[in-house]
């Protein structure tokens, strides 16, 4: 892979994949949130009609079947390019749990640096872990949802129709959490949002010191 | 937005005359909400997403493209899971486009079950000569597109049954239901044929009430709530595509679950 060629920090496919991406999540989180509001699981708590994707419940339906498709086969492209080209291990790995806490105190203490776009911190890499696998659990929660007789072994092993529901609710919110940091970050370190535009710096060859 | 799975009585117009003033200044502050947040979303998408009869269109498409991807994923010999009885809902339920209070009971010495299209034997049938078929029951889950869900208790003779008996074309396409609070619907004919799918007369072992399909209603286990029609008085066997009443209004044909 990229031999001769020196590598960008994120190669044009995961810039791509990246923003596919962004519009599918924002599709089936506010198209999500105008099927949630017909019977909600928190009491008290209904997404307000600008939020929500859709005039009513059923063309929010529309848009979530719709943008399951992009989300679920745009993710599998990410994730399949991520194992084969080694990124996924190379941007996330290794994390030990003693970088998070140190991350976590020099952060409170209003020592954040981030001059070093290719180099993720210990708590960067948790975060994307973490909507990573929150991302795989929606789509399984998701046709969980959808079909739950055809997969009721699924279901029962998930705790029953309503504790999925309560899964799948809980992995918006995980999702929704993330972006706002995330969206956050990106406009505190201006660069990082360009490096997702233009590909950003420069990497050395995988497999040499730089 | 009301679900329009509950529609209440319309208010007295009088509230509406009293309250213009506030009425308009709401609309005008949703208005610029809702401005920003389309704002957002156009800056993605490039148009307007809530009026754009194209994307109106492709969202359909992809509806029908997922009806097929739904019928593939059918398992016509997978059972969904049933309950015991001390589990069954009593009453059940109730739901429809109205309140429970609009509900018109049919009256059984006029009823018929007429039959239509690709039937061989079409003469209608009478209640007292559907209760001579032999029936079968089921405690099964009745879940709703809203996301609510609740055990009940079903019997009566198997939809396959009675299109056996009166010589129905199996493979044809379609089989469509016209009921007596207009509220046509139709289902795929792979699920007509599942064992779970009864014509149901009776819940929790007594005979079905007024407000959830007397004399007979449609019950399968393999579907959303809203595609089982209470007091049918039609049957009809089509391979021309019959829609629905909640299908015309934008919710999904197959509904699957």
């Amino acid at each position: 892979m990229n031999k001769g060629r020196t590598r960008r920090l994120h190669p044009l496919a995961v810039r791509i994949m990246h923003w596919i991406n962004a519009f599918a999540m924002l599709v089936m989180i506010m198209s999500g949130w105008g099927i949630y509001d017909d019977y909600v699981i928190i009491h008290g708590l209904h997404f307000s009609s600008s939020l929500r994707l859709g005039s009513w419940a059923a063309p929010s339906l529309l848009w979530h079947f719709a943008g399951m498709w992009l989300l679920a086969l745009n993710g599998l492209a990410y994730l399949v390019y991520g194992l084969v080209t080694g990124r996924l291990r190379e941007r996330m790995l290794p994390i030990h749990a003693a970088d998070v806490v140190q991350t976590v105190r020099d952060t409170l203490h209003f020592k954040i640096k981030h001059d070093d776009l290719t180099v993720y911190n210990a708590v960067q890499k948790l975060l994307y872990i973490v909507v990573i696998l929150a991302g795989i659990s929606q789509v399984v929660t998701g046709l969980l949802i959808w079909k739950p007789v055809q997969f009721s072994s699924g279901v029962a092993l998930l705790g029953g129709f309503q504790a999925v529901r309560i899964d799948h609710f809980i992995g918006m919110c995980v999702i929704v959490g993330f972006l706002i940091v995330h969206v956050a970050l990106s406009l505190l370190v201006p660069q990082t949002l360009w490096a997702m535009l233009s590909g950003g710096p420069r990497l050395q060859p995988r497999g040499e010191s730089p | 937005m009301k679900s329009p799975f509950r529609p209440a009585k319309p208010p007295d117009p009088a509230i509406l005359d009293n309250h213009r003033g506030r009425i308009q200044l709401l609309e005008r502050r949703g208005f610029m909400r809702g401005g920003l947040s389309l704002g957002a979303i156009a800056l993605l998408t490039g148009c307007d997403v809530t009026s754009d009869p194209s994307i109106d269109k492709g969202l359909r498409l992809m509806s029908a493209w997922n009806d097929r991807v739904q019928a593939a994923l059918f398992d016509p010999n997978h059972l969904a899971p049933t309950y015991p009885a001390s589990m069954i809902l009593k009453p059940p339920k109730f739901n429809a486009y109205y309140d429970i209070t609009q509900v018109k009971p049919v009256d059984v010495s006029g009823w018929k079950l007429e039959l239509a299209g690709s039937i061989a034997d079409k003469r209608p049938w009478t209640l007292e000569r559907l209760m001579t078929l032999p029936t079968s029951e089921m405690v099964i889950k009745h879940i709703c597109v809203e996301g609510w869900d609740y055990i009940g208790g079903w019997s009566g003779p198997t939809l396959r049954s009675f299109l056996e008996r009166v010589g129905a074309d199996l493979h044809a396409r379609y089989v469509a239901f016209k009921t007596a609070d207009d509220y046509p619907s139709s289902i795929d004919m792979a699920t007509a044929l599942h064992p779970q799918t009864l014509l149901a007369t009776r819940y929790a072992g007594e005979t079905l009430a007024d407000p959830f399909g007397f004399p007979v209603r449609l019950r399968m286990s393999t579907k959303l709530g809203y595609k089982n029609p209470k007091w049918i008085t039609a049957i009809e066997v089509t391979n021309q595509y019959p829609g629905g009443y909640w299908e015309n209004l934008g919710e999904g044909w197959f509904a699957g679950i």
